[in-house]
């Protein structure tokens, strides 16, 4: 996008300018979208041949409710932000359509059906996409520019402060295996209010950060070779971060934890554009994670069951609480995947049990499509998160570069963070892949981020406006900003 | 803002990138250890996913598979006879894992084997779902039975190994007590564990899941004595079985004041190999064993097979014959007491050689592997292991041996109409010989054509019955005889 404009501004720089800026690429987004919504569609008929010998009786409902959800979002798109990102609207309904699958594929397991906790997810998961796709539908008509956002950056701090403690108010919250990330609203079922959370403070972040950024860049001391901002530059912004950390350890979801803070670092980043930030961070972050490591058995266990998942799965045989085998089960299901899979629907991957399809729904890919599907999936997350990186460094406003590089970076942390906790990479925090994983919560969030950045990419690639008729025009030369 | 943007863009690729690197490791590198980790339940869902293919006996199946429910694996593995047919077979339990035939052709049973590798694609192509292949044995029904039923009516522990001299073919492999593998092999908590917790040995005093034809040694006792004698032809020590040996009466073991005793009032001075092993005399063959040496005695056990496992495929311990020992320790070792000690295989072996003109044949007992489709896929050649003595002097000794089954102690082995040899052996064991011995008996029996079929040896550990009566013609001769009878019918 940036070559469109610089070639842009180099041929027209001395005329005024016209309506005609880059392609909208409406029409790219569109075959694309055909393609995402086939795909799953094929793997789905796959899936029923292969479990049941028939093609699944949903399939033809199925590909029309996906086409459906993808058709409303191009035509949004088309109508209100006309110049956005083509790629990421695909991408989206391509990983929201084959999660559908591959949890549909896992409700057909007799293992897991036999569980006391089994509901059938997949009719569930189609009816969160839809949701998903109705936030995504909203965020495009009605924030007309996202510069809007900036007004309500203290409300924004309030809020994430907000949807975070949640979980730990008692009756509200609810524990899960461990963690307190969920809340329960009768009627309604529960909500991980920490992916919402994410979005929120990604907004905070961006609009504090542009206000202060001079003030955190350039008033700041040298202290031990680094550039150290003033107190009451910084102090707001780490009582912030501090108090979520704290909120996180409480709640123990070290997953998210690590995702704030990255973001946060990233974000200041950005906006100083020092790199005694990252310094800093780190130093931070190794600081915090010792530090938390140090007092919570449940961050030391996790350490332990990442070095030795054998161990952690014998422990986890012999009966000993507080251990699962579903590390090493992640891994063997990895491992007799091989380079191509098993096919979709002829894996073990049940054996995973809880969470299979959520936390674990990677293994599944890996098994059942192999290094080649697990792969694909990985750089369809690398693409959308280049789109978002590409609108950060597309849009003209600093608050839509801080929003969008928040945003994709916060994207691709959380796709690090699952994906190299379930095979093994790091360890393993409780998070859902974007799109493909089980849960409402998180992707209604994720279906709500990629409007925020389809806004901000439309907004960076529309052309400026037509300046209003001047009569000096003949004489004025009108420099593009940009 | 745009440089640390990009900066931002190059993490985040970084971040892919290595989980596109670690996805490599687990999916690629590591794959086959992952896939085939014992602990990965796959590997057992995949074993009984489809009909396992069979074990097949004289081209029938001792063997099967039923359709199961109520688990991830699909089918069971059934048995006929399986308490006859364990020490072949093993088991394949979902629950237990799987031993022996069942464990080490697994490849071949399910289909998974790499030489199964293009039919299997084949198969895929043409949509047809993956069969296991069969392992054909070389095992012989009635020889089997006839071993089986003898030990069985005995009711003592024991076991019985047939082979065929010219081949090396394994034709019975029986051991008693046994149990039914068919009680264990599905998953169940109730019926399945609890069978399986009954059979092990510390639950059952008699351990039934001990294979003793193969992975149990036992003094041999004077079946050793072919061997001590076979030694004394080949280094030349005696060259005839009717030319008188140097043996006094009372012979004192070297280096020591004790006179190495006869079983009963036997005429063994002076005693010709021949009646030495007619009669069973210890002082001849222990002052041979004097005589040759430690190392001489090794070197012919080992030809024989002593001193090393056996992989049949199935693997058979290795018996023992020391290499530390002082004059009067060889002397004891040469008549099967002290530290040796022998598999009922190996003293199979031992018969088999002298019966095959000298020639060792290694013993096996998988004939064929086939496919699904019964093809072929891989035969066993027989293969000689070692010729531990001359033709000539083989056929001294099987005169001797004949000797034995015909006036000698070995007479309740003889067939009516057919040439047997044969030696009894009656093994002291425990603390001054305080426990009840074993009784042994080697033999081969030849056709008319003067090649033998068939090679045996039993072993019987009886604590029920009378000290007295335990001796190698009375308990084990009986069965060495129904068993070499049941291969030479079949072979009409």
């Amino acid at each position: 996008m940036s070559s469109t404009n610089t070639s842009h501004s180099a041929t027209h720089h001395t005329s005024t300018i016209g309506a005609i800026g880059a392609p909208s690429r409406r029409n790219t987004e569109l075959a694309l979208l055909a393609f995402a919504v086939v795909i799953p569609v094929f793997a789905y008929a796959n899936v029923g041949l292969a479990i049941n010998d028939s093609v699944p009786p949903g399939l033809l409902s199925y590909g029309l409710g996906l086409g459906l959800l993808a058709g409303v979002g191009h035509l949004v798109v088309r109508k209100f932000a006309p110049y956005a990102d083509p790629l990421m609207l695909p991408l989206a309904t391509l990983l929201n359509g084959l999660g559908l699958v591959v949890i549909w594929r896992l409700d057909q397991s007799e293992k897991l059906q036999a569980s006391r906790t089994f509901v059938e997810a997949a009719p569930r998961q189609l009816m969160y996409s839809a949701l998903g796709v109705a936030f995504f539908v909203a965020v495009i008509i009605f924030l007309k520019d996202h510069r809007v956002l900036q007004r309500y950056t203290y409300i924004s701090m309030a809020g994430a402060l907000l949807l975070l403690v949640l979980p730990l108010v008692p009756g509200l919250g609810k524990n899960v295996f461990g963690a307190r990330i969920w809340i329960q609203i009768p009627g309604l079922g529960t909500i991980q209010p920490g992916e919402f959370a994410k979005i929120v403070l990604a907004v905070f972040f961006a609009g504090y950060l542009m206000v202060k950024r001079d003030a955190l860049a350039l008033a700041s001391r040298r202290f031990m070779g680094l550039y150290l901002p003033r107190g009451r530059d910084l102090g707001p912004i780490i009582v912030v971060w501090a108090i979520s950390i704290l909120i996180l350890v409480f709640e123990t979801d070290l997953g998210t934890s690590l995702l704030f803070f990255g973001m946060f670092v990233i974000m200041l980043y950005v906006a100083t554009e020092r790199t005694s930030w990252i310094v800093f961070g780190l130093l931070m972050s190794a600081a915090g994670a010792v530090g938390v490591a140090s007092f919570e058995t449940h961050v030391q266990q996790r350490v332990q069951a990442w070095l030795d998942p054998m161990n952690e799965f014998k422990l986890s045989r012999q009966g000993v609480l507080g251990h699962t085998e579903q590390s090493m089960q992640a891994l063997w299901a990895f491992g007799s995947g091989g380079t191509l899979g098993t096919g979709l629907g002829q894996g073990n991957s049940d054996l995973i049990g809880f969470a299979a399809n959520s936390d674990f729904i990677l293994a599944t890919f890996g098994e059942e499509l192999g290094l080649a599907g697990v792969m694909a999936i990985l750089l369809l997350y690398g693409l959308i998160i280049e789109r978002g990186v590409r609108t950060a460094l597309a849009a003209r406003d600093p608050f839509g570069k801080l929003l969008a590089i928040g945003l994709s970076g916060a994207f691709g942390l959380q796709v690090f963070v699952v994906a190299g906790g379930v095979m093994g990479l790091i360890p393993l925090t409780g998070m859902t892949l974007p799109f493909v994983a089980y849960g409402g919560s998180s992707v209604i969030a994720n279906w709500a981020l990629i409007g925020i950045l389809l806004r901000i990419s439309d907004t960076a690639r529309r052309p400026a406006p037509a300046p209003a008729a001047n009569p000096d025009a003949e004489m004025t030369q009108v420099v593009r900003p940009s | 803002m745009n440089k640390p943007l990009r900066r931002i863009a190059i993490f985040c690729g970084l971040l892919v990138l290595a989980l596109l690197i670690r996805d490599n490791w687990i999916q690629y590198v590591q794959a086959d250890e992952l896939r085939t980790d014992k602990n990965n339940r796959r590997v057992i869902i995949e074993r009984y996913a489809s009909p396992r293919g069979n074990i097949i006996v004289g081209g029938q199946p001792i063997t099967g598979s039923t359709e199961t429910s109520g688990s991830d694996f699909k089918f069971k593995r059934t048995y006929k006879d399986g308490a006859m047919w364990a020490p072949v077979t093993g088991y394949a339990s979902q629950a237990f894992g799987a031993t022996q035939l069942e464990s080490i052709e697994d490849g071949i049973l399910t289909g998974n084997d790499d030489q199964l590798f293009f039919r299997n694609t084949l198969d895929m192509l043409t949509g047809k779902k993956q069969e296991g292949g069969n392992v054909v044995t070389t095992l012989n029904g009635a020889a089997q039975k006839a071993a089986y039923n003898g030990l069985k009516r005995q009711g003592g522990k024991g076991a019985v190994v047939a082979l065929e001299p010219s081949t090396g073919k394994i034709l019975a492999l029986a051991s008693y007590p046994s149990y039914d593998p068919s009680s264990f092999a599905g998953n169940s908590t109730t019926t399945d564990t609890k069978a399986w917790t009954k059979l092990q040995k510390k639950n059952n005093p008699d351990d039934p899941m001990l294979n003793r034809a193969l992975r149990e040694t036992y003094p041999p006792g004077s079946t050793f004595k072919v061997l001590t004698a076979a030694a004394a032809l080949e280094d030349g020590l005696y060259s005839e079985p009717d030319q008188k040996t140097n043996t006094p009466l009372p012979w004192i073991m070297p280096g020591t004041t004790t006179p190495l005793k006869n079983e009963g009032n036997i005429p063994c001075k002076n005693a010709t190999l021949r009646v030495a092993l007619q009669y069973s005399c210890n002082t001849v063959f222990g002052k041979i064993g004097a005589d040759l040496g430690n190392d001489k005695m090794l070197d012919m056990a080992k030809k024989f097979g002593f001193d090393e496992e056996h992989f049949t495929p199935v693997r058979a311990n290795a018996s023992v014959f020391s290499d530390d020992m002082n004059d009067s320790q060889t002397a004891l070792s040469s008549i099967g007491q002290f530290n040796t000690a022998a598999t009922p295989l190996q003293m199979a072996m031992v018969a088999s050689a002298v019966a095959n003109d000298g020639k060792l044949m290694k013993p096996y007992m998988v004939d064929e592997l086939q496919s699904s489709g019964l093809d072929p896929i891989e035969k066993t050649d027989p293969e000689e292991l070692s010729q531990p003595l001359s033709p000539e002097n083989a056929q001294k000794l099987q005169s001797m041996m004949e000797t034995v089954v015909e006036e000698g102690t070995g007479r309740n082995a003889k067939i009516p109409g057919v040439t047997v040899g044969g030696k009894t052996g009656t093994a002291q064991h425990g603390e001054n010989n305080s426990e009840n011995p074993y009784a042994w008996f080697i033999s081969y029996a030849k056709d008319s054509d003067d090649s033998a079929p068939v090679a045996v040896a039993v072993v019987i550990e009886d604590d029920k019955a009378v000290r007295d009566d335990i001796s190698g013609g009375g308990l084990a001769a009986p069965i060495a005889r129904n068993v070499m009878e049941a291969v030479i019918n079949s072979k009409k």
